[in-house]
């Protein structure tokens, strides 16, 4: 049984091109699809201007799709800003790549954690503060952590801070956004654990998104590979890094510099990501793509399942000139 | 040994008395490619800022930084002028910010020739496309006469780069080059670092916090701790046989690509503020190995050839990398 529950979900932004040009629809999600039940993570990566972060939002009901639908504990998302979809928004809770930005530098750290109780009127003021107390120790800060201000702590625990507010609310899902990515090595390794260590204690279902396939490997139940608003490959963590079968995840995993010999021969694709508001026709991925047909530039291939046992949207996937390693 | 190109002894760097870099010694061969590693604030890109003469002036820099056997330390800026931009160039993490928003790229690239290699406009201008063919951006005629904004931030690195490349560096000091971009960008621009470095010459030093980025492109990794370099050691080994705490560390902290998921060996703590480093070894709050003989600085210990490591704890682990 599904906690999230996402279909065909897109979302479309108008924008000018340029100055004076006329206006275009930018399909910064397409068509996209997933479930996450509860305990469980799934995984989104990509590069800028893929999507995933939309793809969060949409998740947490902070905007609505253009198209599709998305459910959570199998209701409807209700309007943003209306009582219902507040009620529901203290199940599930965002949490963002910088700390400092996702905090109010005027308050001290437990005043902060106390927040959302107060906005859900959940306890008194005693239930309240031996409630910020648990949550001080459940994500690792001492009790004089929570006296202090957003500048008078490090990256990591200020992370950490974010995130003991992020689950004063009891959330079942917690959409994480790029949350360890401005962290040293050696505190980004903590807080992973730390994360890992609070979904195992507590069973929440994890939307994670980072470019960094490595932290999301060791995260993740399922990862979804984003290119330009769709997803094109999704499956298990460990296989789909393994043995990617999209050429665009192929591509992303023989880039990924390593400490020790090269396990795949190194793909570097040219030009760059195209621009959302100038999507390729057929196959976004079709002009970077080292192995593209005739075919992928005029019809898109659709996310289905493949021998490999995950889902892919390629053409020449399963076909004979699957790409060979 | 031949005389190595660039050459550091003992440099300290303290702002407003608070020490930021705590006596390194450094060398850079000619055509040698050497990677910085370490966390923020562990003095990676300081070092690089003392020794050509760009830190502000509330710094106080002693030691020596000797290019081809010239200090650089305390020269005049005449002289600096000469070799930052001519000899020894720099690029940096965010080319956005480093190119003038107002001012079209190739005018940009044109102004370090002619500064550094006395062309006219004319030459200048063809010497530009040439460059900017060179360092791989599409259509060159046409992007000379772009605006920074108009490119991507991976063109814009490598505007930086054909920049840099415009006084026929020596030496290319290469700070976080790759980190504000994506992943295949990424590869990119370490894959011309890569071939501009073999058909050039040139020395490279990579400045990164990321382990896997420095592993592909050095040759020799130092990684720094606090102001110092903990550990030196060619790649191969640095990965294979890490011999500091701190680099045992910072690898175990790295999720791996392959094979099975295990917890992450977290270092405990976190890196001690400069105003109040611990004496001694000043790792050793957050490590597993550490006694009370750690609050005596220890010196860099030889490892095997070539691999030094500053761990009083060297020669009593030694059986366990034999």
């Amino acid at each position: 049984m599904s906690l999230l529950s996402v279909r065909d979900a897109a979302q479309v932004y108008t924008t000018r091109r340029g100055l004076f040009g006329g206006r275009v629809d930018v399909r910064a999600v397409d068509g996209v699809s997933f479930d996450v039940a509860p305990g469980q993570t799934l995984g989104i990566v990509g590069e800028s201007g893929c999507g995933k972060s939309t793809t969060g939002r949409l998740a947490l009901g902070l905007e609505r799709p253009s198209e599709g639908s998305v459910t959570f504990d199998g209701q409807a998302m209700p309007a943003p800003g209306t009582a219902d979809w507040r009620a529901m928004r203290a199940k599930m809770q965002l949490v963002f790549q910088d700390p400092l930005g996702a905090m109010d530098r005027r308050l001290t750290i437990a005043r902060q954690i106390e927040e959302p109780l107060e906005i859900h009127g959940i306890g008194d003021k005693a239930e309240r503060a031996a409630r910020v107390a648990a949550l001080l120790v459940d994500v690792g800060l001492r009790a004089d952590h929570g006296l202090r201000h957003p500048h008078e702590l490090s990256g990591g625990q200020r992370q950490r801070a974010v995130l003991a507010r992020a689950l004063a609310t009891n959330p079942s899902l917690l959409v994480c956004d790029e949350p360890v990515s401005a962290l040293d090595v050696s505190i980004q390794a903590q807080v992973v654990n730390m994360l890992t260590d609070l979904q195992a204690a507590r069973g929440i279902a994890m939307v994670f998104i980072s470019h960094d396939l490595k932290v999301v490997r060791q995260v993740s139940h399922q990862v979804a590979v984003m290119y330009l608003g769709r997803i094109v490959e999704q499956g298990d963590p460990d296989a789909l890094f393994a043995d990617p079968a999209h050429p665009y995840t192929r591509a992303l995993v023989s880039a990924i510099p390593v400490p020790g010999p090269r396990r795949l021969e190194r793909i570097v694709l040219a030009g760059d990501p195209p621009n959302p508001a100038d999507r390729p026709t057929g196959c976004a991925f079709h002009p970077r793509c080292p192995v593209a047909i005739a075919r992928c530039r005029t019809d898109t291939p659709a996310l289905r399942h493949s021998p490999c046992g995950r889902m892919v949207a390629c053409h020449l996937v399963d076909t004979e000139t699957r790409i060979a390693a | 040994m031949p005389e190595p190109l660039v050459s550091i002894r003992g440099l300290d760097v303290r702002f407003n008395g608070i020490p930021a870099l705590r006596g390194i010694d450094l060398d850079v061969g000619r055509g040698e490619a050497v990677g910085l590693v370490g966390e923020s604030g562990c003095g990676k890109s300081v070092t690089w800022l003392a020794a050509l003469g760009l830190l502000p002036h509330t710094a106080k820099v002693a030691g020596s930084v000797r290019l081809e056997g010239r200090e650089l330390l305390g020269a005049a800026s005449g002289a600096l002028d000469n070799v930052r931009g001519g000899r020894v160039a720099m690029i940096f993490q965010d080319p956005a910010s480093a190119l003038n928003p107002v001012q079209r790229v190739g005018r940009q690239v044109g102004e370090a020739l002619k500064l550094h290699r006395g062309m006219d406009d004319k030459a200048a201008r063809a010497e530009t496309r040439r460059l900017f063919e060179l360092v791989g951006i599409p259509d060159p005629a046409r992007r000379i006469d772009v605006y920074p904004h108009e490119m991507s931030g991976g063109q814009n690195q490598r505007v930086m780069i054909a920049m840099a490349l415009a006084g026929q560096p020596e030496l290319l000091v290469a700070d976080e080059p790759t980190t504000a971009l994506d992943a295949t960008i990424q590869a990119q621009i370490l894959d011309l670092l890569r071939r501009l470095q073999r058909e050039t010459g040139m020395a490279l030093v990579l400045i990164s916090h990321d382990l896997g980025v420095v592993a592909d492109m050095c040759s020799r990794v130092c990684v720094m701790y606090a102001g110092r370099i903990v550990e030196q050691a060619p790649s191969e080994q640095i990965f294979a046989r890490p011999a500091h705490p701190y680099t045992q560390g910072l690898l175990g902290a790295l999720p791996d690509m392959v094979g099975p998921r295990r917890r992450l060996s977290a270092i405990p703590g976190g890196v001690p503020e400069p105003w109040n480093l611990p004496s001694g070894c000043a790792f050793s709050p957050r490590c597993h190995l550490a006694t009370p003989a750690c609050s005596l600085q220890p010196p860099l210990l030889r490892v095997e050839d070539g691999h030094e490591a500053a761990c009083i704890h060297l020669h009593a682990r030694e059986g366990v990398f034999a």
